[in-house]
């Protein structure tokens, strides 16, 4: 099992990060490159076991089915069925911690899988930061910086 | 039963965070309310169940017990068995986490307990500042003071520690500030926003660390990156916390450990940490830099951030030469002022751009060879037109959004632009591909990393303040602020009307 972990801090307060993530069906909005996304079949986007189906700009299609959603925790996990990766068993969770110094928020963003043991470092990079950290540098602009 | 939640970010890795907190019996090397603390029966401070005795410095006594502790969660729980204040019930718990985007740490310090009803507000109130806030503020030092032989980082944490409100107990009181700590006025800002959040307030001094000097300002620079700090576009200021990287005044008081200064020294700065928007300040003096009496504490502080600057981009990002043409975008600002003179000293051929015909008169002054009144004229057009279709060899630009576009275009076949702020707004992302089509190299210059030693920086000081003793650049007098106006000199720098240097005064 393979584990990558990234974190950033947002200058924002959380309430008004998380309105931004918490939309299953919001990646283009925010995620750099992400060109487009559909919940399927008609489900709501905040319905747990529905399933995002979005285009990378680079072309490469995923689908991924929200398994937890709390307005409590400010969290989000999901699972990835398909994609261009190969990686199996694939966990993500997206959660906003509240740091009250500033009235800013924490972001982590934490994800488990399994691979192919030479693609390992490949995708832990890929992953870690071309996709997390790339999405979470493009929310802390989107607050002014 | 109320919930107390507390949270900040430590500007260092969450191995040395984690280092400090995890020792149970360490809050009395670095928590400012507590005087002596050790563990009872001579346990060792990582055993869960151990009971730390500690005494504050108001001769309160108080015993806690370690509930838990893990260096996988880096979590640590305890509760208070016995205390002079009636927290009853109190748990609590801290917890780090890494922030990986900047070796950052996350620390939540959060507490459950019962509290008399009628004295809920004010426990609140001393759990929240005099012990998780003044806490914060004491283990963030603590590491500047370990890490004071390492370069500045990019990152400073806090200069000045503002007290907590004083309570209404003694208790509290002895939590909150030690007895000598004295006041100083200096301008807040509380968060990230507009000029308005640029407030007068008294804040607390404590005396000079062993390593630091404390300085009475006299004149403070005002600076476009005391701008980017207001706002939040660079980190160097955390709110609340004071901007300001530039001033000039009068060495006050020495730590034990400060050689190579003296009580009435004259000297300036222009360095992080942020903090000179104040009257008096602490700091460590490793980039102070002496005044002779020949310069004025009026122009060191209007202009030592700019001619250091000015040096470093015209001699060491790029090496001007005889026969360069070189465009300079906000010519009459305060760093484009500097940079016309020199650059014309330096044998180039100078292209200034301005926003106005005023501004263009001074600039020619200043002896540019030729001025585009942007507003007016493309100044790409007008650059090619100068050079006869070759571009510019240089192009500094500070203006950023407004510009980035046409001064790429501006450039010669291997000409190099240097970017070093963005006045107008970020300049976004661009396509480095395209640079090829001539051959360009793009600089983007942190001040720090030319001038975060005493070696980088004394060629340039002595560079500069040499050019202005020997008139090859000249500083108009800066326009005065009052320090309680901060919030106006931040108005008119971002309106763009402003002609050369502002100043405040203290």
């Amino acid at each position: 099992m393979t584990k990558v972990y990234v974190s950033s801090v947002i200058p924002a307060p959380a309430a008004d990060v998380w309105k931004i993530v918490r939309n299953f069906n919001a990646l283009p909005s925010w995620a750099p490159f992400v060109a487009d996304s559909r919940i399927e079949q008609n489900a709501q986007a905040d319905q747990i076991g529905c399933i995002r189906n979005f285009t990378l700009k680079d072309g490469g299609r995923i689908r991924e089915r929200l398994l937890a959603l709390s307005d409590y925790d400010l969290s989000c996990s999901y699972a990835i069925l398909e994609s261009p990766m190969a990686v199996e068993n694939y966990v993500a969770t997206l959660s906003l911690t509240p740091i009250t110094d500033g009235n800013q928020t924490l972001a982590e963003w934490q994800a488990e899988f399994d691979c192919a043991a030479e693609r390992e470092a490949a995708l832990m990079h890929q992953i870690g930061n071309g996709v997390f950290q790339t999405a979470l540098t493009a929310l802390k602009h989107r607050f002014g910086r | 039963m109320v919930k107390v939640c507390q949270s900040t970010i430590i500007e260092a890795p969450i191995d040395a965070v984690w280092a400090i907190l995890r020792d149970f019996n360490s809050h009395d090397r670095w928590h400012p309310a507590i005087a002596f603390s050790e563990i009872e029966g001579g346990e060792p401070v990582d055993a869960v169940g151990a009971v730390r005795h500690f005494r504050l410095n108001d001769g309160g006594e108080l015993r806690e017990q370690l509930l838990a502790l893990s260096d996988k969660d880096r979590r640590l729980s305890y509760c208070l068995l016995e205390a002079p204040l009636p927290l009853m019930d109190y748990v609590a718990t801290l917890r780090l986490k890494p922030v990986t985007d900047g070796d950052a740490t996350f620390w939540e310090w959060r507490s459950e307990f019962q509290p008399p009803a009628h004295r809920r507000d004010e426990l609140v109130r001393l759990v929240t500042e005099g012990i998780y806030q003044a806490g914060f503020a004491a283990v963030r030092n603590l590491l500047r003071r370990e890490n004071v032989r390492l370069p500045v980082e990019t990152r400073m944490p806090r200069a000045i520690v503002e007290p907590a409100p004083p309570l209404d107990m003694p208790l509290a009181a002895s939590m909150v500030a030690p007895g000598q700590t004295a006041m100083t006025r200096a301008i807040i800002v509380e968060r990230y926003g507009g000029p308005e959040e640029l407030q007068l307030k008294e804040i607390g001094l404590p005396p000079p660390a062993p390593n630091e000097v404390r300085i009475r300002h006299t004149v403070i620079g005002v600076n476009f990156i005391d701008v980017y700090c207001r706002t939040g576009f660079f980190d160097l200021l955390k709110p609340p916390g004071v901007p300001g990287m530039e001033a000039a005044g009068i060495i006050e008081a020495l730590g034990s450990a400060v050689s190579g200064f003296s009580v009435g020294d004259r000297v300036a700065y222009a360095c992080p940490p942020v903090g000179a928007y104040s009257e008096r300040r602490n700091m460590a003096p490793e980039l102070l830099v002496h005044l002779s009496d020949d310069i004025s504490d009026e122009i060191a502080a209007a202009s030592l951030l700019k001619g250091v600057s000015a040096s470093f981009l015209l001699h060491d990002v790029h090496a001007v030469k005889p026969g360069d043409t070189i465009l300079i975008h906000a010519a009459a600002g305060g760093i484009g002022q500097l940079l016309v003179q020199w650059a014309r000293h330096l044998g180039a051929t100078v292209i200034a751009t301005v926003s106005s015909d005023d501004k263009a008169r001074i600039v020619e002054r200043l002896g540019a060879h030729h001025v585009i009144v942007y507003s007016r004229e493309d100044f790409t057009e007008a650059v090619m037109l100068l050079t006869g279709g070759k571009g510019a060899n240089v192009v500094y630009d500070a203006v950023g959004n407004d510009t980035f576009g046409g001064s790429l275009a501006a450039l010669a076949v291997r000409g190099h632009l240097v970017s070093f702020g963005q006045a107008s707004g970020p300049i976004g992302n661009w396509d480095i591909g395209r640079f090829a089509s001539k051959s360009l190299t793009i600089s983007r210059p942190n001040y720090a990393h030319y001038t975060d030693t005493p070696d980088k920086l004394a060629p340039h000081v002595n560079r500069f303040f040499g050019a202005l003793r020997q008139g090859i650049i000249k500083v108009e007098a800066p326009r005065h602020y009052d320090l309680a106006m901060a919030s106006q000199a931040h108005r008119d720098l971002e309106s763009r009307r402003t002609i050369g240097a502002l100043v405040l005064k203290v």
